[in-house]
């Protein structure tokens, strides 16, 4: 049984259905690609299972327990974590802060203590020591590159060690060598337990990092496999090349 | 114990000098005129930082807080007519009863002005003091509308009177700059400050925006309701359109803009500098209509020239010198040159 | 029965003066996302201006608007100029108090040179009225609503068929966007609250007529404006207009029903509900501050 599984997702914009009946699984331990031509919904699902926007129709199931309809806090708190398309972190908070404001449980306790954020903060230093930019510790988010940026953000993510990570064109604005970088922290921390899916349109990027590869066109998902099994199904060259 | 760096002993050094200074002004000048001022400049000093709670670090800036200020001051002279309480120092006890019922209210009020995003949240709160202000206009039978409530009066000495009003609203002013500080060091207080940047971004990371922006709305609002209280007993006689002022309303928003919003200090420093300057206008122009004028004025230069306030500008042309220092000729920031600050700035205030 | 009638007419007559007033706010909040706090005090300045014409020159008061509107607006473009356009940071926040200082500023000033006793703007038709269903309206509320239609009238034509129109929507709908295809946002944003502040003049005479008032009647004018674009939907002019009438009405009705003194609550009691269930307000859009 799989992580995650959407059944039936459907969302109308008003006269524009962005996913249509979308269904589609995540399995654990993998990292999956969402792929498919501008406008086929990938974000829109984002949105959907994360929480952000409301759903029309259709059900999302994390670890077979329903998860339709709670919000964004509540779901970060049961284990899945997101990114965005545009690198999206607190500018005014430095970029250890950053790393401490992840929320996993809500306990009186622990949001009032001011102790035990030692702790915390030696985890936060090891993530970010662990993405390379523990040197940028003390300075304001505002400040930061865009690529360091990208990668605060995928490690405050982390930092409340999400089971599943949604991560939004992780690609998206990024030197090759980055890149790099980036698939590496991506896999290691697949190899230490995290699932993956990540929409993206950069197919080296795919091919190279994904397992496992879902196409989605006009709000559905239409095929389904190996990176390769995808790259040559005519399905997805006609959704590609026809739309 | 712990070792102190230099300029945490400087800070605890200039902590306790001004507790100091604070604990024996009523006896240094004990002038009544000039207590007065203290009375209300250290009433100030408590809504300013009660306000910058709420609207400093969630940045929901509400224009309606006076409607709390009004409710408590109202909440206490009832409770004391009521009670049959004698004037003195017993009514200074149900103070906190005021507080508790404001916070009742102000978790009504802060339900519904939150399920808004920032702009309307202003406005609602604007109308809910408006709507406050004609409840207590108009529940004459309770609130004696427009004829005014009374207090009971004590029977203290000029010279005496104003000095028990002066500690209760300094015991309040601690109790509220405590309260910013601890916020502020919590994980909680992080949290408000992120839903300040990018509500959003603050969900997509488990920050529960709700109860979090909720929270903060209904500590902020209790210590303006006990503020209010006081200030009730200490006028001895509150009628609706002035207890329920707007212009209070602003004047706390004023001075936490002009101090630095969201800081912890900010608030103290703008009412420190801004109340005893209106209070100096109103006495002065108070009889022409000119003193709105001038404090119009004030207003804008402040905003104009200061728009992040007082304590930000100096702590970012300080941080701008120290970063000139450490990186030299080129400037700017990268991912392998920059010298980072050895302290994160997380719990400091 | 006949007093309910009665009330529900009044209630629209007078809801065109702050349908029109309540446009030119939320035009403002639509254009440069700001809420201008001075608007009250802004129409009760067209008010005094009007006062002062009429006094002295003897025209009638709607005559005034020919000088009064066009002063406004230049006084609308030049304070948007002066103290709105150098806010960089914090806008929302910060404009706020801003155009606050402006209302006290100007309330300060009317204070001063016309002092707080109430006024009102005379009309030779003011006492006139004719008989509806058994009661009479007064000839000034129908040529009040007949004026606000007017100008109502005329901004819509101007938002929707000229090109000056059809910039203010486009920044209305993306600032960004709009400066990307060509439209000087700055300029727009200046015209823009030239225009509100103009409206607020017009809307001024009528209320001005209507009402006695003081300088300092700008607080429960903006107050009321405020709840009605809340409730029509921040930035929506369909909204401002309807918002503006359920307001009028439902306080009218009110009044005559329960008593004058509940009038004003039971439209805070509709905002409140309304807010309940559609917190963007009646026509207003769900916005997720960033995509």
């Amino acid at each position: 049984m799989s992580l995650l599984e959407v059944e039936n997702l459907t969302k109308r914009f008003g006269g524009v259905t962005a996913v249509d009946g979308c269904s589609l699984s995540v399995e654990a331990g993998s990292i999956t690609g969402l792929i498919g031509p501008n406008g086929s919904g990938k974000t829109t699902v984002f949105n959907l299972v994360t929480g952000f926007i409301p759903r029309d129709a259709g059900e999302v199931r994390f670890k077979s327990k329903s998860i339709s309809g709670l919000g964004p806090d509540r779901i970060y708190g049961l284990g899945i974590g997101r990114t965005f398309q545009l690198a999206r972190i607190f500018p005014r908070l430095t970029t250890l802060e950053n790393m401490l404001v992840p929320i996993r449980r809500v306990g009186l306790r622990g949001l009032m203590a001011r102790g035990q954020w030692n702790d915390e903060k030696a985890k936060a230093m090891d993530m970010l020591e662990f993405m390379e930019i523990s040197h940028v510790a003390g300075l304001l988010g505002g400040s930061l590159s865009y690529g360091q940026r990208k990668l605060l953000e995928l490690a405050a993510v982390m930092m409340a060690r999400p089971q599943l990570v949604l991560l939004d064109e992780p690609a998206g604005g990024i030197n090759p060598v980055l890149l790099e970088r980036i698939a590496d922290h991506i896999r290691q921390l697949n190899a230490q337990g995290a699932t993956f899916l990540l929409v993206e349109h950069n197919m080296g990027f795919v091919m190279n990092l994904c397992n496992d590869v879902v196409v989605l066109h006009r709000g559905q998902a239409i095929a389904r496999g190996a990176p390769a099994e995808v790259r040559a199904n005519p399905a997805v060259l006609e959704a590609y090349l026809g739309a | 114990m712990r070792r102190m760096s230099r300029t945490g002993a400087i800070k605890a050094g200039a902590l306790v000098a001004g507790l100091a200074l604070a604990l024996v002004l009523p006896f240094v000048a004990p002038d009544p005129a000039t207590t007065n001022i203290a009375v209300f400049t250290v009433m100030y000093v408590g809504l300013a930082t009660a306000w910058n709670i709420m609207g400093g670090y969630t940045g929901y800036i509400s224009l309606g807080h006076a409607a709390f200020f009004g409710f408590g001051a109202y909440a206490l002279g009832l409770l004391l007519s009521h009670f049959g309480i004698a004037a003195g120092f017993q009514p200074f006890f149900f103070v906190p009863v005021a507080g508790i019922l404001t916070a009742v209210i102000a978790v009504a009020i802060g339900w519904i002005a939150l399920r808004t995003r920032a702009a309307t949240f202003v406005i609602v709160t604007i109308a809910c003091m408006f709507m406050l202000q004609l409840l207590a206009e108009n529940l004459v039978g309770l609130t004696g509308g427009g004829a005014g409530l009374s207090f009971p009066v004590p029977r203290w000495s000029g010279d005496f009177f104003n000095i028990p009003y002066y500690f209760a609203m300094l015991a309040l002013a601690l109790v509220g700059l405590a309260l910013s500080w601890w916020i502020r060091g919590s994980k909680f207080g992080l949290g408000l400050l992120a839903i300040r940047d990018d509500e959003d971004k603050a969900l997509a990371v488990g920050v529960p925006t709700r109860a979090f922006k909720l929270t903060a709305f209904v500590i902020s609002a209790v210590l303006v309701g006990m503020i209010g209280a006081v200030y009730g007993y200490y006028v001895t006689y509150i009628y609706p359109q002035f207890v329920i002022d707007p212009l209070v309303g602003i004047s706390m928003v004023l001075m936490v803009f002009l101090g630095g919003m969201g800081t912890l200090w900010g608030p103290v420093l703008g009412a420190v500098i801004l109340e005893p300057a209106q209070l100096w206008l109103a006495y002065n122009f108070g009889a022409s209509r000119l003193y709105l004028v001038f404090y119009a004025a004030v207003f804008l230069v402040v905003i104009l020239l200061l728009p992040r306030g007082i304590i930000p500008s100096v702590m970012e042309l300080l941080r701008r010198r120290r970063q000139h220092r450490a990186e030299g000729p080129t400037g700017r920031a990268s991912d392998t040159h920059e010298t980072p600050r050895a302290v994160p700035r997380g719990a400091a205030p | 029965m006949t007093l309910v009638l009665e009330a529900v007419l009044l209630g629209i007559l007078t809801g065109g003066v702050y349908a029109l007033m309540a446009s030119g706010l939320t035009l403002i909040f639509g254009v440069m996302r700001i809420i201008n706090v001075g608007h009250g005090a802004l129409v009760v300045l067209g008010a005094y201006l009007s006062f002062a014409i009429v006094s002295s020159l003897h025209i009638d008061p709607i005559l005034s608007l020919v000088v009064t509107m066009p002063a406004m607006f230049a006084l609308g473009v030049a304070l948007q100029i002066v103290f709105i356009r150098p806010l960089k940071t914090d806008r929302e926040a910060l404009s706020v108090l801003v155009t606050y200082a402006l209302a006290l500023g100007i309330e300060g000033l009317l204070g001063y040179i016309f002092t707080s006793n109430y006024v009102q703007l005379r009309a030779w038709y003011e006492t006139a009225s004719f008989p509806v269903f058994g009661f009479r309206i007064a000839y000034v509320y129908v040529f009040g609503f007949g004026l606000c239609l007017a100008i109502l009238a005329a901004m819509f034509w101007m938002l929707y068929r000229t090109s000056f129109g059809g910039a203010i929507r486009a920044t209305m709908l993306n600032r960004t966007a709009a400066q990307l295809i060509g439209v000087n946002v700055d300029r727009v944003s200046a015209l823009a609250f030239g225009v509100g502040v103009a409206t607020a003049a017009a809307g001024g005479v009528i209320f001005g007529i209507t009402n006695s008032f003081n300088p300092g009647s700008h607080y429960d004018l903006i107050s009321r404006l405020l709840t009605i674009i809340v409730l029509g939907g921040l930035g929506s002019l369909r909204g401002a207009v309807i918002g503006a009438m359920i307001m009028l009405i439902t306080t009218d009705v009110t009044a005559v029903l329960i008593s004058p003194l509940w009038a004003s609550f039971a439209f805070f009691v509709i905002l409140i509900a309304v807010l309940i269930v559609r917190p963007q307000g009646l026509y207003g859009i769900k916005v997720r501050d960033r995509a």
